[in-house]
């Protein structure tokens, strides 16, 4: 995918230089291996900032809520995804887009590169093709990038960009026969308590830092539930029951709408994989409603549209 | 000043056999990471770590407290009466704390405990606790410690320091506190010239190894006014999320909410960590936000850090330099960037 830097800074610079977007939102290499930080370019002669790799991994369409001017933004196939639902639900127009397509290949689980040198310091990770090489203090391996993908990229359908102005390659091969649900499978055949427990126990290091929130451009409500406090619907402090209910109500507000982008697992300080809770609701929207979010802009999500094959009986 | 020497696993032992006068907090590794956590039965410290993901402020500054209790129940005499809720001040020792952390206790003393005001609560766990810390032969590529007033083997704070001598730990009381809980300690043996020799050029090496350097030299000089009202903070915030991670994640962020928790009738007053990242930090009653921007909330972080502090306290920056908010930032928002952004603006 190093290839496409190239192509994203020749197409960010044609489109500042002819005053076709005002913005144009993308990543900059960061400044700490496997990480980029989203990045928002104005002067054309920046352009050369931009950057591509496997590690942008963040949902940019984060940045795209309720903004007013014309913008161009990389989009890889799940962010293009949450583009189109936001342009479902009113908070960016198509029109004010200039979406440049990523054929994206997956992105990497930076937890799991750090696990396979036995969580000794990164200095820096090199791509090239489909192997990673790690190095640090004293050593360096080169891994498979394949044996390395976030778990939502390897269970990924829709690699390549649902919606687009410009490509910047080729669509990609999308992966096939997968079972994406294998986890959640697991989980459903839990007993209440076990699940309970099952669920107690992954967010027992929770901090309440909200990361994983706000780093789903699904939670764009200008006060999200916990941070409301007339009234006020659950309690502030690190109470487990409290804490439980922030992660299990934050996905039930993402049922239909995520798509499974990894952000929020990605970004968590202490390594919670979040999207636990997300998969679940991904896995009955796909069953009871034949869903996956974000796939057109000429559909309405299920939970927001009646329809008379509507699986439940009570709404005939 | 005492000098001992443990071999690794007599300074398990050690640790166990402290129990018994002490609350014993050691780093636990927990999956990929470490985290200080009470020692306890089923838990084992491990020291092979270049950091923990939290500062251990959270054995001091605890992220939720139960500060005083209630009850709403008309009949009873007390109702309405708000009585201490009961807490623990018996004596603790955080065994392994990074210098870096362990300085970072004595930079938010001026907030804590001033001759103006003298938080209860963290003044008297502060005096229950004896700091041994544990020098870093390995900083992270993130730490710059150096820069900021501290180093890998950095004293301040600390009662007492551990140096790691690849087979064994050397163990130096710093102040009398140190001295006496080494005295208790039965295992060890006194420490040789030769071993204390050795030791004590761990820190020299140490600090060639930190090549993040950060400069803090002219951000006293600076306007607060102009620093305040530079270009640079749309930028530097455009990425940012808006999450607790920096805050808490810190030893030096001290900011907290105290909240009424009330179920049925009985009622508790809790005071938990907050974050001037998130927009409900600064809401008025009014429903008026002085900062519901988001540059607003970064450039309050840096400014605090790195400038408000400065001109404050005439004390250096509020910064230990750990690196924590430069490798966990979800979206790399990174502290040395935006120090050198404010010291040459």
């Amino acid at each position: 995918m190093l290839e496409y830097t190239q192509r994203i800074r020749d197409i960010a610079r044609k489109l500042l230089e002819k005053g076709a977007v005002d913005v144009f939102i993308g990543y900059k290499k960061g400044s700490v291996p496997m990480m980029n930080e989203p990045i928002l370019i104005q002067d054309p002669t920046e352009v050369d900032l931009l950057h591509w790799d496997s590690h942008c991994g963040l949902n940019l369409c984060n940045y795209l809520t309720k903004r007013t001017d014309r913008i161009g933004i990389v989009a890889n196939g799940c962010n293009s995804r949450n583009i189109v639902t936001h342009i479902i639900e009113n908070q960016i127009k198509r029109e004010q887009l200039y979406i440049v397509g990523i054929p994206c290949t997956g992105m990497i689980d930076h937890r799991a590169v750090k696990r396979a040198v036995a969580n000794r310091e990164i200095l820096e990770v090199k791509e090239e093709n489909s192997a990673l090489t790690v190095i640090g203090k004293g050593f360096q391996e080169t891994l498979n990038k394949k044996d390395f993908l976030q778990t939502n990229c390897s269970v990924c359908l829709h690699s390549n960009p649902v919606e687009y102005d410009e490509m910047v390659a080729e669509p990609v091969r999308e992966q096939e026969n997968l079972s994406p649900f294998k986890d959640v499978e697991a989980i459903e055949k839990k007993n209440p308590e076990e699940k309970q427990k099952f669920f107690t126990q992954l967010i027992s290091s929770c901090i309440r830092c909200y990361a994983c929130r706000n780093a789903c451009p699904l939670c764009y409500c200008s006060t999200c539930f916990v941070d409301e406090s007339r009234p006020q619907w659950v309690g502030k402090s690190i109470d487990p029951i409290d804490t439980m209910t922030f992660h299990i109500l934050r996905a039930y507000h993402c049922a239909g709408r995520c798509t499974d982008c990894g952000a929020c697992e990605r970004v968590c300080p202490v390594g919670i994989p979040v999207r636990q809770f997300t998969k679940k609701l991904n896995k009955d929207a796909h069953e009871l409603f034949g869903w996956e979010a974000g796939l057109g802009s000429d559909q309405r999500p299920p939970l927001d549209v009646y329809r008379v094959d509507d699986y439940n009986d009570f709404i005939k | 000043m005492i000098k001992k020497v443990f071999s690794k696993q007599d300074w398990v032992k050690v640790l166990e056999g402290l129990r018994e006068d002490f609350k014993v907090f050691v780093p636990v590794k927990e999956g990929d990471l470490h985290n200080f956590r009470l020692l306890e039965n089923d838990r084992k410290p491990s020291f092979d770590f270049q950091n923990s993901r939290l500062s251990p402020k959270s054995v001091i500054f605890p992220q939720s407290e139960r500060m005083f209790e209630y009850s709403l129940e008309e009949g009873k005499e007390d109702a309405h009466v708000i009585k201490e809720a009961p807490k623990d001040f018996s004596p603790q020792v955080i065994a392994g704390i990074r210098p870096c952390d362990a300085f970072g206790f004595q930079l938010v003393r001026i907030n804590f405990d001033n001759p103006q005001y003298q938080d209860p609560l963290w003044v008297q766990r502060m005096e229950s606790t004896t700091f041994v810390g544990l020098g870093c032969n390995e900083p992270c590529a993130s730490c710059f410690c150096t820069s900021v007033g501290s180093g890998p083997f950095g004293e301040k704070g600390l009662d007492a320091i551990m140096y790691d001598l690849g087979d064994c730990y050397l163990l130096r009381s710093i102040t009398s506190k140190g001295e006496s809980l080494l005295e208790k300690v039965k295992l060890g043996m006194e420490a040789e010239d030769a071993t204390v020799r050795k030791a004590l050029d761990l820190p020299k090496a140490a600090e060639k190894k930190i090549f993040s350097k950060v400069s803090t030299d002219k951000l006293k000089e600076k306007n607060v006014n102009e620093l305040f009202n530079a270009p640079f903070w749309e930028r530097v915030s455009f990425s940012c999320i808006n999450c607790g991670t920096c805050t808490y994640l810190c030893p030096t962020c001290w900011c907290f909410d105290i909240q009424d928790e009330v179920s049925g009738k009985e009622g508790d007053r809790i005071r938990n960590w907050d974050a001037c990242m998130f927009p409900l930090f600064t809401l008025h009653g009014s429903g008026h936000n002085p900062r519901d921007q988001k540059f607003q909330r970064v450039r309050q972080r840096f400014m605090h850090k790195l400038k408000y502090y400065v001109d404050k306290y005439g004390n250096g920056v509020a910064c230990v330099g750990c690196g924590r908010c430069v490798q966990f930032c979800p979206v790399n928002i990174d502290i040395r960037e935006v120090a050198g952004l404010m010291n040459n603006y």
